[in-house]
């Protein structure tokens, strides 16, 4: 009995001991409560209104000075980017869609992996995926509204000419983000969903269901090999199948799909037997 | 129990549970056919049979009034971790036992084994007590959460619920089986009911590890939450594999901590010299056991650390950057106070042996370099805590302590305190001998060689790399660094037991000659451990932040702010001491097996039969 107070009294006094140093042995410190959506009333909202809420939100709820900042290295600094930003859109790894300044600054929040900043990318992937996270995504959850904002604060830190425009009302903006979160990510990962999303459907019969405007593609994999199946989505007026007419089938998809959900519907319908 | 009784006791067992084994078969069969279909069906009108993540209101969180649901859940699942991992480490430890026992036809050893697997049985019903009231608690306070999670998780439950029925089945057999499985083939046998419930008690911990992961780096689910279909993917997730790999290394070390504690209590109740004896071995086997999973958890870590940067840099660098930072100098604290104490128990076992005396005046060096080690991996890393801090301080380094705090510094450290354990080891198993083999002094030569090319390498490789070389570098040195010590490791065990082989004893070994404050360090150690694994609980789960599931499933309920660090200790301080008072009620329990108490004139005396 005495040797288990003594051993009780020990294990009680190191556990004191761990606790006392978890609570005064290190500063206390209060973590920041979970961020709560300003109620944002932009129709009164002046230039100078928005970008205050731009400089808000990058320092605060985008979370993007986590990664931009002097210290850690791990991501281009923003101070100045301005000139930069216009090399990098005459940079021939470039591929993106954006011709302007601010078509950059939103395509690099929203798809950050289009181009990615030679050295910065994830480890392994030579440069093809950014580490930064979509900022409309779950994570950091910013609006239409507040993508414009933190464009209009780079902008004005950066002494150009604003170019966005403060959005006319919330609710819209609201729209634009529900949207956003629901589109599936990309690139897709099954051939279903990617015929969901190009409506391939539409105008084909897979696995018995689909519409009837194109050939059916049921057994497509007996009669084509992957070269033609390429081809017949990149550029469908290149060979025009027996008993259809040219045009119909959208000649838009090269731009549309990501490589890999290319291979991964030419992969599909070539198994298709 | 007379043996042929106990035999056809255990043998209507078998069929029992052979019956119930065929029945769960049957029930997945049917069911993975039902699954099959539904994936078909979900497979053929995409994501329109799952609903996306529920968006929620403080509202939809039940309260009760006066009881704190996070903190009801929070100590539901850490008593469940804690027992789980104790339960599965037990058989982990007893089949180490019994095979070394196998091996050297120790009888020693087989009774030790036997008595360790049964507080298995005690553990093994508190811990399913104590997943129902987490199951109870989550259904309470978190009816969404839970709800979600089991549409994602539902057809893998029906393998966690034949997991459970075979994991029960193994460990009856395994300890009610024990001597009636005795001699040649009936002992192999027996060992494979061990290696089986092994197997089942792991496959089952890595499905639980897998809700847990989940929530950290969610797969299988598109950005809105909606659930692809696929059980397979959403267990698969990033980080699942690592945690396994982090759970089974830690949960050894932590049985074996747990396994020394209670024989170093033997040890110092006992005052037999015989029991003393008994139990200064155990404690010394337990604590082996202990300290050769604890070397390679740091790398297992660090592992586990870089996959959460590689999935997430934001919840990467929130772990390293925010609060969470300081939670690392507790941990720091504690992993120091691991090995110091393990270092420690082995210094003073050197007095089992009067060769010993020799090695002595090495031991300071050791404490020094082991304490040095301790200190640099002690040193703050980043401590910025808000963007107005790190303005403040003009970046997350110290200016002095700083170039110490970096990760390149505290990996030359990891690896300086495990060669210097190694060390320890070394000097401990020669302590009471002489080696008669003529290349003695070669070989000595050689082991030097060793160790001071080794540790070269590491702080070269250390030093280059984190102070000349940019970032991107920094972390580059870390993989050669476990090489060379692994090298080390394995390099002079080998070589060192050749030199040694068929030593000469100085003198006969004297088990139980040992201080009892030698004892204390083996408590230390159970109680850091335990405290240990509540402590990592709360990062875990705070890393996700005010988020159920990271960045699909918000958590909208008033608790979903993180809790600061002392409270955090607290909650896990208390849990601690739950769990050790329900360890020593276990252990109370399985010794009363053994007790009789006279009981007099109580009973009438009967006619013999
Ligand atoms: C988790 C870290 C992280 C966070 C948070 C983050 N970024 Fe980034 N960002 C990066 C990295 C890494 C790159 C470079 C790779 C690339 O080009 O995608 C980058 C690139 C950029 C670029 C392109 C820079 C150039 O030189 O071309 C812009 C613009 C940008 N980020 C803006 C932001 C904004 C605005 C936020 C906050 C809403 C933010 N980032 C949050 C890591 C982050
Ligand atoms: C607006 C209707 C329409 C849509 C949408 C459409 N197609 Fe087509 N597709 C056609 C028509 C019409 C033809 C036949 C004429 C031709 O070859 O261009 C065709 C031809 C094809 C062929 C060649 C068949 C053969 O035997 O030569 C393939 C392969 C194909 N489509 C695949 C796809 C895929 C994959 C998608 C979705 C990414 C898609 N189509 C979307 C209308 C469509
Ligand atoms: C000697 C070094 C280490 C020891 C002794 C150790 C010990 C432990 C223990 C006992 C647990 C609880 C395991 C369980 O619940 O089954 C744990 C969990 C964890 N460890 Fe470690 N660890 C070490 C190194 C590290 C390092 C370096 C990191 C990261 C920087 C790390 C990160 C974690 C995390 C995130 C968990 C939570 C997992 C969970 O409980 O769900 N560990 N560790």
């Amino acid at each position: 009995m005495v040797n288990l107070a003594k051993v009780v009294a020990f294990s009680l006094l190191t556990i004191g001991f761990f606790a006392f140093f978890a609570n005064f042995g290190i500063p206390e410190i209060k973590p920041a409560p979970p961020p709560v959506d300003e109620e944002l009333d932009l129709s009164s909202m002046t230039m100078e209104g928005f970008v205050a809420l731009g400089d808000r939100i990058f320092n605060g709820k985008g979370t993007c000075t986590l990664c931009h900042n002097p210290v850690g290295g791990r991501a281009p600094l923003l101070d100045d980017a301005a000139a930069r930003i216009r090399e990098r859109l005459r940079d021939p790894r470039y591929g993106g869609q954006a011709q302007t300044l601010e078509a950059y600054l939103r395509e690099s929040m929203l798809e950050p992996s289009v181009f990615v900043v030679a050295g910065f990318g994830k480890a392994g992937t030579s440069d093809t995926e950014s580490p930064m996270p979509v900022v409309s995504g779950g994570g950091i959850g910013m609006s239409e509204a507040d993508i414009s904002a933190v464009i209009a604060y780079l902008q004005d830190r950066w002494g150009l000419d604003i170019t966005v425009e403060i959005p006319a009302d919330v609710a819209e903006a609201q729209v634009a983000e529900t949207s956003m979160a629901a589109t599936p990510v990309r690139p897709l990962k099954s051939p279903q969903a990617a015929f969901t999303q190009f409506a391939c459907t539409a105008c084909h019969i897979f696995e018995e269901a689909g519409g009837q405007v194109g050939p059916n593609l049921s057994r497509i994999g007996a009669q084509r090999d992957r070269e033609y199946l390429r081809r017949a989505i990149l550029d469908p007026n290149a060979d025009i199948s027996d008993g259809f007419v040219p045009n119909l089938m959208p000649g838009t998809y090269a731009e549309q799909m990501y490589a890999s959900e290319l291979e991964m519907i030419v992969d599909y319908l070539a198994g298709l037997e | 129990m007379s043996n042929k009784r106990s035999g056809a006791w255990s043998g209507g067992f078998v069929l029992l549970v052979a019956l119930l084994l065929a029945g769960a078969f049957a029930l997945v069969y049917l069911d993975s056919g039902v699954a099959v279909a539904a994936e078909v069906s979900a497979a053929a009108d995409t994501g329109v049979t799952y609903a996306p993540a529920p968006k929620l209101t403080a509202d939809d969180y039940p309260r009760v009034d006066r009881f704190n649901g996070r903190v009801a859940v929070w100590l539901a699942a850490q008593m469940h971790l804690w027992f789980a991992a104790f339960v599965l480490a037990v058989p982990i430890f007893v089949f180490i036992i019994e095979a070394i026992g196998m091996r050297t036809r120790d009888k020693r050893y087989d009774d030790m084994a036997y008595e360790f697997i049964k507080v298995s049985i005690t553990a093994y019903s508190i811990t399913a007590i104590f997943g129902g009231l987490l199951v109870f608690f989550l259904t309470i306070f978190y009816p969404h959460l839970f709800q979600y999670l089991t549409t994602i998780f539902k057809e893998s439950m029906v393998y966690y619920a034949l997991l459970f029925f075979a994991e029960s089945a193994a460990l009856y057999i395994y300890y009610y089986g024990w001597h009636w499985l005795q001699g040649g083939f009936r002992k192999w046998v027996h060992l494979t009911v061990g290696l089986l419930l092994n197997a089942v008690g792991t496959t089952l911990m890595f499905l639980a590890n897998a809700w847990a992961t989940f929530m950290m780096s969610p797969a299988g689910v598109d950005r809105a939450g909606v659930f692809s279909g696929d059980t397979w993917a959403a267990i698969h997730n990033v980080l699942w594999n690592p945690l396994n790999i982090h759970r089974v290394l830690a949960n050894i070390a932590f049985g074996g901590s747990i396994v020394g504690a209670y024989a170093a209590f033997k040890f110092l109740s006992s005052t037999v010299a015989k029991e003393k004896a008994h139990y200064d071995w155990m404690g010394y086997n337990a604590n082996f056991i202990a300290i050769c999973a604890l070397l390679p958890l740091p790398f297992a870590g660090y592992y586990l650390t870089a996959e959460i940067y590689a999935y997430s840099q934001q919840m990467g660098i929130t772990s390293m950057g925010g609060i969470f930072a300081w939670l690392f100098i507790i941990q720091a604290v504690l992993i120091g106070t691991l090995f110091l104490s393990a270092n420690y128990y082995l210094w003073c076992g050197m007095g089992r042996s009067d060769g010993a005396e020799r090695y002595n005046k090495y031991v300071k060096y050791l404490a020094i370099g082991i304490i040095g080690a301790f200190l640099v991996w002690f040193t703050p890393h980043t401590l910025v805590l808000t963007n107005e801090e790190l303005k403040a301080l003009g970046g997350p380094y110290h200016k002095y302590l700083g170039p110490l705090g970096i990760m390149p510094a505290k990996n030359m450290a990891v690896n300086m305190m495990i060669i210097f354990t190694t060390i320890s080891f070394l000097i401990y198993r020669r302590a009471n001998k002489i080696p008669i083999v003529s290349w003695v002094s070669q070989g000595n030569a050689v082991l030097y060689a060793l160790f001071a090319t080794g540790i070269l390498n590491i702080l070269f490789l250390g030093i280059y790399h984190g102070y000349f070389t940019n970032t991107v570098y920094k972390v580059a040195s870390s993989i050669p660094q476990v090489l060379t010590t692994l090298t080390i490791i394995v390099a002079s065990t080998v070589i060192d037991a050749s030199m040694y082989k068929g030593a000469k004893q100085v003198a006969p070994l004297h088990w139980g000659r040992i201080p009892d404050r030698a004892q204390y360090a083996l408590f230390l150690l159970a109680v850091a451990f335990t405290w240990l694994m509540g402590l990592m609980g709360y990062i875990r789960s705070g890393l996700r932040q005010h988020w159920h599931v990271k960045d699909i499933f918000r958590d909208a309920s008033p608790d979903a702010f993180t809790p600061t660090l002392g409270y955090a200790a607290n909650v896990v301080s208390i849990g601690t001491i739950l769990f050790l008072t329900l360890l020593i009620f276990i252990f109370w329990l399985s010794q009363l097996a053994g007790q009789k108490t006279s009981s007099g004139d109580y009973w009438k005396a009967q006619e013999p039969w």
